[in-house]
């Protein structure tokens, strides 16, 4: 595509001005702004920045939920030729001073007192960030701290500017090329500082632009924008496509709203990582469990139906007349209903990507006629790789290469890419840059994996961790930690497990419960708990979480190449795993590392053969004090399968 | 946080106690109280149990008539006030056990303080047309203020009753602020809250005294939280003012230390 985000903008205001491009939910109601309104907003914002002295290539962080205005501002920036740099917004402040210093940020926008605060709070370890706009004015009327203002302000003066030098902002806009880079995203890295991911106009709204052909969007989908901007998956999704195909994106009322106004919108693109899916799954059992005897009947017995039969209607495949009219029915009694309740009525197309998703949990959205299909793809190659056509999803692949893309695998089995979409380089990072993205154009995407029979890519872990048990009766089987842990966590009660066993004679695990779904077990069967730490470590709870283990061995037993990392021991963690306390990314993916560091006495327990460790964990609350809980883990032993012979 | 204290401006004074007392029959829970308030500040009554604190409150909210005394608003001096007429005049107030209606959800309970402003009769109201569509979409614009401002948008639907306290009691905070108070008393905000709902409710209470201009009568239990918000602090202890100035000087101050930690006589 030869062209930049900001042209797209104004396109779109020229052909269809009063149609809409933003709606957000305020004071209980929806609040559109067309085309048109957004291109007035983006002008002034743009002139307003330039009056406070943005130029070319200046980076300006953005921090806050989806907001329209953050996004106008976002084109702003870029309307100016300035390279916007979206953090996460419930990152610690102490988190903002190293992408802000190593892209030498002289401009913050963000959403609210809550932002201006942190920003406030490491000014003196940031001096280059001279000016902070909020968009949000609650409770900061009283802040006098110099170059502090409101986004209200910034406004008013651009509004001046651009009446008084009307071409200003359209030779800027024309000046840009779609080879200038549109956008920096600070990745999360599980080790060292993160990286700041450089992309440039052209690889963004190529593969924004590859997407849209692939699944036929138009600019009639409504998409909800809820997850941290911050993220690629986030940008693409409801900044790059939306400007690549002129869609709706619809910003929720507040995060705790997110469900209520998913049924509102009615998304017909949507896309979530698997523990959204899990969360909304979760949340239904639970109720299920709460239903009346018949409903539960009649729920449990049709959910039979479409796992048996809705895959295969949605992909397409010979179904017998029979079930066919069994599923009709199940979708008039209950699939339909769910699918209302879920806010998914209208889904054409649902992606998941992030990570790896639990079969049990991708077929179950299938089954009741979601069209949920897989993607791969990360920061560094903005996001489109690999996508599942239509009449293909599969729980265990994550699809065909899509246009552009070629894949091709290194000798250790790592996923090598080619594509438009690859990052410029890593700023201010050439050694990384290096590793990553060799000089004959192929990107390491550091993911193990191969392409099966039918041309879909097929992962199987980090190349890094995959692993081999060591000594014991499973000598030389291959461990692979995040297959494990993926399979305990689709057990509602499990929330996170961390696996572990490289190098080690067998496979032992830690385990995080789901509060909601274990608390709500709990209460049904009259256990009292003081909280968190308490309800993790009742014999009750851990018998339950003995028999999710046992289930998940039964099940890696009958692959051979997996039953050897079936888990002898585990506990039960007496704290969430959490970003706050490093032991998860933002993303919330495990730090396999950090937390072998920080729990290695328990790690020691466990392989020790001891029956219960005391151990003393800091934690990090979210206003940033700390604090520390203890307690003494009990560990228990799980039964094993043997390995289930193939039939040869 | 004392910063910020210091330089809010209050202005004159908006209510006057005077001499009050009160009995029960031969139980005096009040003896000859003077105190004022003025106009945009915070100002908190504290005082150990049974100390008259609510007494005090309701006395001012006309629930109770003290049998001496006088109490002025904004000039004008009432010895005896009825409750709708403490309304009208814009005083507001929250209970210390909540008195929501259970079974009704957030925004009518909210809206249920829009009352007094209210035009339209209970027949046009019934048939919900002309004036009375428009007068509820304005309230029910305010309503949604309210409920922006108390960040409990995704519970407008909800029966209160299955709220957990904390939102409930910013619920009551919020029926309050429908009323438009120019003073708002608080019967312990904070009391039966954990430390994150607790620090919640201290921000709520300063954005209403920033944001709505409210003048903030407030009966607090928690010597923490009084000391951090208040401008001003009265201290009763059995009935009898012991103590009044700035949170510093009633920390100083030698009754208010031994009413509340005791001494050896």
């Amino acid at each position: 595509m030869q062209t930049t985000f900001p042209r797209l903008m104004l396109d779109h205001a020229k052909a269809r001005p009063d149609a809409a491009a933003l709606r957000e939910k305020s004071y209980g109601i929806w609040q559109t702004t067309t085309w048109a309104q957004l291109a007035v907003l983006v002008r002034q914002l743009a002139c307003g920045l330039a009056e406070a002295g943005l130029k070319r290539d200046d980076h300006v962080i953005v921090v806050g939920d989806n907001r329209p205005r953050l996004y106008a501002s976002m084109l702003a920036v870029q309307s100016l030729g300035g390279v916007p740099i979206p953090l996460y917004q419930d990152a610690a402040s102490t988190e903002f001073v190293f992408p802000i210093n190593n892209a030498e940020v002289g401009f913050a926008i963000v959403e609210n007192q809550e932002q201006v605060d942190k920003l406030l709070e490491i000014r003196e370890q940031c001096p280059g960030l001279g000016r902070i706009w909020f968009d949000d004015p609650r409770g900061l009327r009283k802040y006098d701290e110099p170059g502090l203002a409101s986004v209200d302000a910034l406004i008013e003066s651009g509004a001046a500017r651009a009446q008084r030098d009307a071409g200003f902002f359209d030779a800027e806009v024309a000046r840009a090329q779609p080879q200038d880079v549109a956008a920096m995203f600070f990745t999360s890295g599980t080790t060292g500082n993160p990286k700041g991911v450089v992309h440039t106009h052209f690889s963004l709204l190529d593969r924004a632009d590859a997407g849209k052909t692939f699944d036929k969007l138009s600019s009639a989908e409504e998409v909800l924008a809820y997850m941290p901007p911050a993220w690629i998956g986030q940008n693409i999704f409801s900044y790059a496509q939306w400007l690549a195909c002129g869609y709706i994106v619809n910003c929720p009322e507040s995060a705790a709203t997110v469900t209520i106004d998913l049924k509102e919108v009615g998304p017909t693109y949507y896309f979530a990582p698997p523990r959204i899916f899990e969360g909304l799954l979760t949340s239904v059992m639970i109720r299920m469990e709460d239903a009346s005897p018949l409903k539960r009947r009649l729920f449990h017995a049709c959910m039979d139906v479409a796992r048996r039969v809705g895959p295969a209607l949605l992909d397409g495949r010979p179904v017998s007349l029979l079930d066919r009219l069994k599923w009709t029915l199940g979708d008039l009694a209950i699939y339909g209903p769910l699918r209302n309740s879920l806010g998914l009525s209208r889904v054409r197309v649902a992606y998941t990507a992030g990570e790896a998703i639990g079969p049990d949990l991708f077929t179950f959205y299938r089954s009741i006629g979601i069209n949920l299909k897989q993607l791969y793809g990360s920061t560094e190659t903005a996001v489109f790789v690999c996508l599942q056509p239509d009449h293909e999803a599969h729980a265990d692949t994550v699809g065909v290469p899509v246009q552009g893309v070629e894949i091709k695998l290194a000798e250790s089995g790592e996923i090598l890419v080619k594509s438009p979409g690859l990052l410029k380089e890593y700023y201010k990072n050439p050694a990384a840059t290096a590793e990553v993205l060799t000089a004959d154009g192929w990107y390491h995407t550091g993911d193990a994996g191969f392409l099966d029979a039918g041309g879909h890519l097929k992962i199987i872990d980090r190349a890094k961790d995959v692993g081999r048990i060591v000594g014991g009766p499973n000598d030389g089987a291959m461990f692979a930690p995040k297959y494990v842990e993926n399979k305990l966590k689709f057990f509602p009660y499990i929330k996170e497990a961390v696996a572990f066993g490289d190098k080690r004679d067998r496979v032992c695990a830690f385990i995080n419960i789901d509060m909601d779904a274990v608390g709500n077990w709990a209460e049904k069967r009259n256990l009292g708990y003081a909280g968190y730490t308490d309800l993790a470590q009742k014999p009750e709870v851990y018998e339950l979480i003995r028999e999710c283990v046992e289930k998940c061995n039964a099940d890696l037993a009958q692959d051979a190449l997996l039953a050897g990392s079936q888990v002898t021991r585990f506990l039960v963690l007496h704290k969430e795993l959490d970003a706050d306390d490093g032991e998860m990314t933002r993303t919330r993916k495990v730090k396999r590392g950090a937390i072998l560091d920080k729990y290695l006495v328990l790690v020691d327990a466990l392989y020790g053969g001891k029956a219960e460790q005391y151990i003393e964990t800091a934690v990090k609350f979210e206003d940033g004090r700390s604090g520390s809980v203890s307690a003494t883990l009990k560990i228990a032993d799980a039964k094993t399968f043997p390995a289930m012979k193939k039939a040869a | 946080m004392t910063a910020e204290v210091s330089d809010r401006k209050s202005g004159d004074v908006i209510l006057d106690v005077k001499n009050i007392s009160l009995a029960f029959g031969g139980v005096k829970a009040l003896t000859d109280i003077s105190f004022n308030v003025r106009e945009h500040e915070i100002r908190a009554i504290i005082g150990p149990n049974g100390a008259g604190k609510s007494s005090m409150l309701n006395c001012i909210n006309g629930v109770y008539q003290p049998q001496q005394g006088t109490i002025s608003f904004r000039g004008q001096t009432f010895s005896h006030m009825s409750r709708r007429q403490v309304a009208e005049m814009g005083v507001a107030r929250t209970f210390q056990n909540l008195a929501l209606f259970k079974g009704m959800n957030v925004i009518d309970n909210i809206m249920t303080g829009r009352n007094l402003k209210m035009k339209t009769n209970l027949f046009q109201q019934a048939i919900r047309i002309g004036a009375a569509q428009r007068e509820e979409e304005a309230h029910r614009e305010f309503v949604e203020h309210i409920i922006d401002f108390l960040e409990i948008q995704a519970y407008r639907k909800t029966p209160v009753g299955r709220l957990p306290y904390g939102l409930q009691k910013r619920v009551d905070l919020g029926r309050a602020l429908a009323m438009e108070p120019k003073v708002l008393l608080l019967d312990e905000p904070m009391a039966g809250m954990n430390v994150e709902e607790k620090q919640d409710m201290c921000r709520f209470v300063l954005d209403v005294n920033d944001e709505f201009g409210a003048t903030i009568v407030l009966i607090e239990h928690d010597m923490g939280v009084v000391m951090d918000i208040s401008d001003r602090v009265v201290v009763l202890d059995y009935g009898k003012k012991i103590g009044d100035g700035t949170p510093d000087e009633v920390r100083q101050n030698e009754d208010v230390i031994s009413a509340y930690l005791g001494t050896s006589h």
